[in-house]
């Protein structure tokens, strides 16, 4: 208890003293006080579901989702387009206009899914970031990159002056492997690369040094070389700034290379978490292994890849009853699954939801049983 | 004969400024880019954005200006005949990379695979449709859709409308470029297999773009990888793969993301050693304007830029 209050201090006081105390803290490595804190839960999302309005109904894009980040970890989101993974970060961050959100998003304890409006302003961008997925759009075509950086620091910490604000924004592009950052301080956002961009909308992400980083898709739009600079980048800059990171991706690769521990997402619903390496290996889920199944690897030789029958569903024909995957894999019996699927905790910290999973099998595997 | 060769295909767009709009420069998108392919093959191209792999598939379809070179299409030069000759304009056809925006979204599906066939052929109403009907099966679609608009379909299926409008005239070659990035990797797989189905079946030769090293390796039998409108090597999938030569090649393997986790450690260390080579070994590959130079031959089938020797 003592320990956690000294570190919460000390915390308090690193946003503050800026890139020093940064500093020392890169030399004193994995060692010292953040060992202790690894276990410390920073996130909590307990049946977080929300909903929008089409028509004069409200349907659930992200329906009952319960999920821990702890820091330093980085926790994954997969799923594909339609499954409400961006409408769950969008949730977390309180970005949602008119959608219905129900359920608890406990930031260190705290319950940020309603607070007012101007006790959220306190904790985006300066304790909770967010680095979007298309950054030409993410950024404002007529203000001058060293501005965008300047307005996220003027908000959160207003006694800064001009001088301490630009030479920390010149840090902040020195972190982000920008070169020539003077140069880039005056320059236009279309005037620099995809690349570059994103490293703008990390710097942006990361400059108050916040606890919590939510990456969404943060290089789908990305060459593979720079998407790899990216990547590294995130990966420093997790070890530097201690962060707890939830990276939402469809690729599985990036995952992969990635994350910590993976929760798999289907329409509005978590289906299977587990940490990477037995995500990887020993998938359970039928939706899990689809997916795994379907992407063209590059040690397998030429062969079929496997197609998972069927459409994501839209928002408004979600399957409600039952198991949510069931229409997609219609070889699979109906006693297989559950009436009201639950999450079952197959191995410690693997969790599969429904019982179809013990069933499940592909149809070309069925013909040679 | 190969069915198409590309002979030192130059696309240059001119820079204009100063006083009159006079011609100051030039972007030298594609410089100097030859390859073949033969009948019933595909071919992947790739490269990072910038590349210039869309300007040369694009090049070969006529959509762009060729500044230079041949582009010879069962040995007849596309560049200058394809004007006079419709069997050589129905020969070639593209699919497009964004299903979103390369179907017209005021056009039901029967008006969009139907364009083609009005435009090359003339069928009566009912043998029109019999046609549109039986493309439509072929790719997959109920013959019920052809009444419906673009946005009645998911992204898959749009993009199998697509697919049905190129195979409409019953093409030799088809230019796909990022035929799949716009899609999810569930949706991706079948159009991917799609892809190979029709191949097999209409003997289609493709002439495969994409930035995914991944997709490429799944689909084609040749490859050739561009930077900077220049080919930096070209050979068998094979070839590019397991003994890749050009470093520019080597730091593109190793970007693609690892699928084994436990391997982490390894891929940093193996790529940290890729990037040190590059940069050590960057004089040797490109020239003073930090460009490739030209295909030298190290098999018969592998060709990698590299300096004259001697």
């Amino acid at each position: 208890m003592l320990y956690t209050l000294l570190f919460n201090l000390l915390k308090n006081m690193e946003i503050y003293s800026g890139c020093i105390l940064l500093l020392t803290n890169t030399v004193c490595g994995n060692n010292g006080v953040r060992v202790i804190d690894l276990n410390n839960e920073l996130l909590e999302v307990r049946d977080l579901t929300t909903s929008f309005r089409i028509e004069d109904n409200y349907y659930a894009a992200v329906d009952h989702v319960n999920l821990k980040v702890k820091k330093n970890e980085v926790l994954a989101i997969v799923g594909e387009s339609g499954s409400g993974k961006s409408a769950f970060a969008f949730s977390l961050m309180g970005l949602h206009n008119k959608a219905k959100i129900e359920g608890q998003i406990l930031y260190k304890g705290q319950d940020i899914a309603n607070i007012s409006p101007n006790k959220l302003n306190k904790l985006r961008g300066k304790e909770m970031g967010m680095i979007f997925q298309d950054p030409l759009s993410a950024l404002n075509p007529l203000m001058i990159i060293g501005e965008q950086i300047e307005e996220i620091l003027t908000l959160h910490q207003p006694r800064l002056s001009s001088k301490e604000k630009r030479d920390k924004v010149i840090h902040l592009l020195n972190q982000v492997g920008i070169p020539r950052p003077e140069q880039i301080y005056k320059q236009y956002p279309h005037e620099l690369s995809g690349g570059m961009r994103q490293r703008i909308v990390i710097a942006i992400a990361i400059a108050n040094k916040p606890e919590l980083l939510i990456a969404d898709e943060p290089t789908t739009a990305l060459d593979v070389t720079i998407q790899l600079q990216i990547l590294e980048l995130i990966r420093d800059l997790k070890k530097e700034i201690n962060a707890g990171i939830i990276l939402i991706t469809h690729d599985l690769g990036v995952v992969a290379e990635m994350a910590d521990r993976v929760a798999v997402m289907y329409a509005g619903e978590i289906v299977e978490i587990a940490d990477i390496v037995t995500l990887m290996s020993n998938a359970k889920h039928p939706y899990t292994r689809s997916l795994l199944n379907s992407i063209p690897t590059l040690s397998e030789e030429k062969s079929k890849l496997h197609v998972i029958q069927g459409i994501v569903p839209s928002l408004k024909n979600l399957p409600r009853q039952g198991c949510r995957f069931k229409a997609r894999i219609p070889w699979i019996s109906d006693s297989a699954h559950e009436d009201n699927p639950q999450m079952h905790e197959i191995a410690p910290g693997h969790f599969v939801r429904c019982t179809c999973y013990q069933h499940f099998h592909f149809p070309d595997q069925a013909e040679e049983e | 004969m190969a069915l198409l060769e590309v002979e030192g295909l130059k696309i240059h767009f001119p820079i204009r400024g100063g006083l009159l709009k006079r011609e100051i420069g030039s972007v030298k998108a594609v410089d100097d880019v030859s390859f073949s392919i033969e009948e019933g093959q595909t071919y992947g191209l790739v490269g990072e954005s910038g590349s210039g792999k869309t300007t040369t598939g694009r090049a070969v379809i006529g959509l762009n200006h060729v500044t230079d070179g041949k582009i010879l299409f069962n040995g007849r030069d596309l560049t200058k005949e394809r004007r006079k000759d419709r069997q050589l304009q129905r020969d070639v056809q593209m699919i497009f990379q964004d299903p979103y925006s390369s179907l017209n979204p005021k056009k039901r599906v029967m008006d969009i695979i139907a364009e083609p066939l009005r435009n090359y052929e003339r069928l009566t109403a009912t043998e029109e449709k019999r046609q549109v009907g039986n493309l439509l099966e072929k790719v997959g679609l109920s013959p019920e859709s052809i009444y419906k608009y673009p946005h009645e379909f998911s992204g898959g299926q749009r993009q199998r409308i697509g697919i049905a409008r190129a195979i409409a005239l019953k093409p030799k070659l088809i230019i796909a470029d990022e035929p799949v990035s716009a899609l999810d990797v569930s949706v991706q797989a079948q159009v991917l297999n799609f892809m190979q189905e029709i191949q097999k079946e209409l003997n289609l030769t493709y002439l495969f773009i994409s930035h995914d090293l991944g997709i490429i390796r799944h689909m084609c039998d040749q490859i050739g990888i561009m930077y900077k409108g220049r080919y930096v090597e070209q050979g068998t999938t094979n070839d590019i793969f397991e003994n890749p030569q050009h470093i520019y090649t080597k730091r593109l393997i190793a970007a693609i993301p690892d699928m084994d986790p436990t391997k982490r450690e390894e891929m940093i260390a193996f790529r940290q050693q890729i990037k040190s080579e590059y940069e050590n070994s960057y004089r040797n590959f490109f020239d003073e304007e930090g460009l490739a130079y030209s295909l030298q031959s190290i098999s018969d089938t592998h060709r990698v830029a590299l300096p004259q020797k001697g």
